[in-house]
């Protein structure tokens, strides 16, 4: 996975009030700030950010980025159905698809030519652990264990920096549950 | 939020807050406004930030209030600014006329939508480019800015107010919503590290001082307000004391030396990035967002063997007209893509002046182009011209 030249288009996507944006963001910022890669961030602004479809749109690269709008995603971080259903076509044969289980139907008719799917719980496991909003959390952990788009360190990093004062040992709780729910769909070999 | 000036360090924000910063780090400590989308967080860190610096910011009942405070504060000895998008900017121009003929210092945010009226709140457009020359009534010149990235927006919002301070005259900074809102890194230097130019304060004693009167400079040297300095401001056509003289031979003293103090200094102003101009057949001139798609598009077709360069206007006014002239022997084509139906196109097709092709890639608004639109454009000059050689 960890090419020497490497450029992902990401699509993290869901409803307004789930913390996508700050998905997206935390993603950029531990490229960006802990890896010395480049990141760029589009997100939805209006009122699909306050409940409607709403999606961030993320590229990571080790090259400079042009162009900041997503063309052909590599990788879709699925926390709706609306979403998975405008999104998941447009991702690249053999891409990537990381859906919360809970909240997704998958329906492989419209998923691309060998795409790899991961599900997890994130909202289940969250609400297991006595915080719904940080499904995010557990969702995008579980995505970047799998991708390995930055490393655990500074996944870690920037969520204590990036969530709410008072909730970061909280975050950093669910962060574990989905990096390791993702290491170990990795150890499975599936 | 930090009582600190400068944030030297690393950060992943937005153009909009990238902007901000840079204003701060100029030395920015006025700030009136009326927040507006694409522009709000401008205003809303402003709001954060300025009150920990000993600065003011103020929310105004509208932009024509806005910019009437940003133009008096700065006569109080401020460097200030405001920001806005399509609708306020237009509500600003009056003033903005106002500010030309004081030769006020100050900055002037423009996060450009889709437009006419209130067009399209929360997406892209460059349709306020030839406003933002001319908008305001009468004739006069103007420096406006283009920054392509949130990096610009951080380090061209310096730019703009040390023009400001040191040609005495307000300078807008014409960015749009995708330069606004997009997050990336920007990299904010430390504070001794930073460029900052302040106006020039009269040495002279009061008594024998003329307020508008220059050297060859053309700028003159103004007091601010309560300096001990007698002064007078006014919108009228006004003489070397300040005072109105409302007649044909005053006009052409004061208006002459408003244009050319920014004509005669265009070197110094004008500021641009050129890439693989040397045997470009084709240039993209490109400024804004569209650098974005433009620059992409421009290493796609080199890697195809296509000659074709890029020049990026880091400045759109004044206008870089000698060299468009100078590369118009040159060349056989410009291409500018802009997301409006011909602006800054129609400035590089005057100063082509029938030596070189120049083709529009015209954009409505509500993005920006993709970079296979820009190919696509290249690539359909790159045949017509092949036919009409062919033709002849």
């Amino acid at each position: 996975m960890a090419a020497k030249s490497e450029y992902n288009e990401i699509i993290i996507t869901g409803f307004g009030g789930q913390g996508i944006i700050l998905s997206g963001n935390i993603l950029g910022k531990a490229a960006t700030l802990f890896e010395k890669k480049n990141a760029t961030l589009i997100q939805s602004y209006g009122p699909e950010a306050r409940g409607g479809a709403c999606a961030a749109q993320v590229v990571v690269s080790t090259e400079a980025i042009e162009y900041p709008y997503i063309e052909k995603p590599r990788i879709i971080i699925c926390m709706s159905q609306e979403g998975f259903n405008i999104n998941v076509p447009k991702l690249v044969e053999g891409g990537q698809l990381f859906t919360d289980s809970g909240l997704v139907k998958i329906d492989p008719d419209i998923i691309p030519k060998d795409v790899k799917t991961c599900s997890i719980p994130a909202t289940e496991f969250a609400e297991e652990m006595g915080v719904k909003m940080m499904a995010n959390i557990i969702m995008l952990s579980f995505a970047i264990a799998v991708t390995k788009l930055v490393s655990y360190d500074s996944l870690r990093q920037t969520i204590e920096i990036s969530v709410p004062k008072g909730t970061e040992k909280k975050n950093l709780a669910g962060m574990e549950k989905g990096f390791q729910y993702g290491l170990d769909l990795k150890a499975e070999g599936k | 939020m930090t009582s600190q000036r400068v944030l030297t360090g690393e950060h992943f924000i937005n153009g909009d807050e990238a902007c901000t910063e840079g204003a701060l780090a100029a030395g920015c400590n006025f700030f009136a406004g009326y927040p507006i989308t694409p522009a709000t967080e401008v205003a809303e860190t402003m709001s954060r930030r300025l009150p920990k610096l000993d600065g003011t910011y103020v929310q105004m009942e509208d932009e024509i209030a806005s910019i009437a405070a940003v133009l008096g504060a700065a006569w109080g000895g401020a460097k200030s600014m405001t920001s806005t998008s399509g609708p306020g900017f237009s509500l600003m121009m009056e003033n903005i006329g106002l500010g030309v003929i004081t030769e006020t210092p100050c900055v002037i945010v423009n996060i450009q939508r889709g437009g006419p009226s209130t067009g399209l709140p929360t997406t892209c457009g460059q349709g306020d480019i030839m406003q933002a020359k001319w908008g305001s009534h009468g004739h006069y010149e103007i420096i406006a800015i283009s920054p392509s990235s949130p990096q610009e927006m951080f380090d061209f919002t310096i730019r703009a107010f040390n023009l400001a301070e040191t040609f005495r005259i307000p300078v807008l900074i014409m960015a749009d919503e995708v330069v606004g809102h997009t997050l990336e890194r920007v990299t904010i230097p430390p504070a001794e590290k930073i460029k900052v130019i302040n106006r020039k304060k009269p040495t002279e004693s009061p008594e024998t001082y003329l307020p508008y009167k220059t050297d060859s400079s053309l700028i003159p040297v103004l007091p601010n307000a309560g300096d001990g300095y007698r002064i007078h401001i006014t919108g009228l056509t006004h003489d070397e004391r300040g005072y109105p003289v409302p007649d044909a031979e005053t006009q052409e003293i004061l208006i002459t030396r408003l244009i050319n103090k920014i004509r005669k200094n265009r070197d110094k102003i004008i500021d641009y990035e050129d890439y693989f101009l040397d045997g470009a057949k084709i240039v993209i001139v490109t400024y804004g967002s569209s650098v974005r798609p433009a620059l992409k598009a421009m290493r796609d077709l080199r890697e195809h063997g296509v000659k074709v360069g890029l020049l990026k206007l880091n400045t759109i006014w004044p206008f870089a007209e000698d060299l468009i002239r100078k590369l118009a022997k040159k060349v056989e084509a410009f291409i500018v893509p802009e997301v409006n139906f011909g602006q800054i196109a129609l400035e590089v097709e005057r100063c082509a002046s029938g030596q070189a092709f120049t083709k529009l890639i015209s954009h409505p608004g509500g993005g920006i182009h993709t970079p296979q639109q820009v190919t696509d454009g290249v690539k359909k000059i790159l045949s017509d011209l092949g036919s009409k050689r062919k033709k002849r």
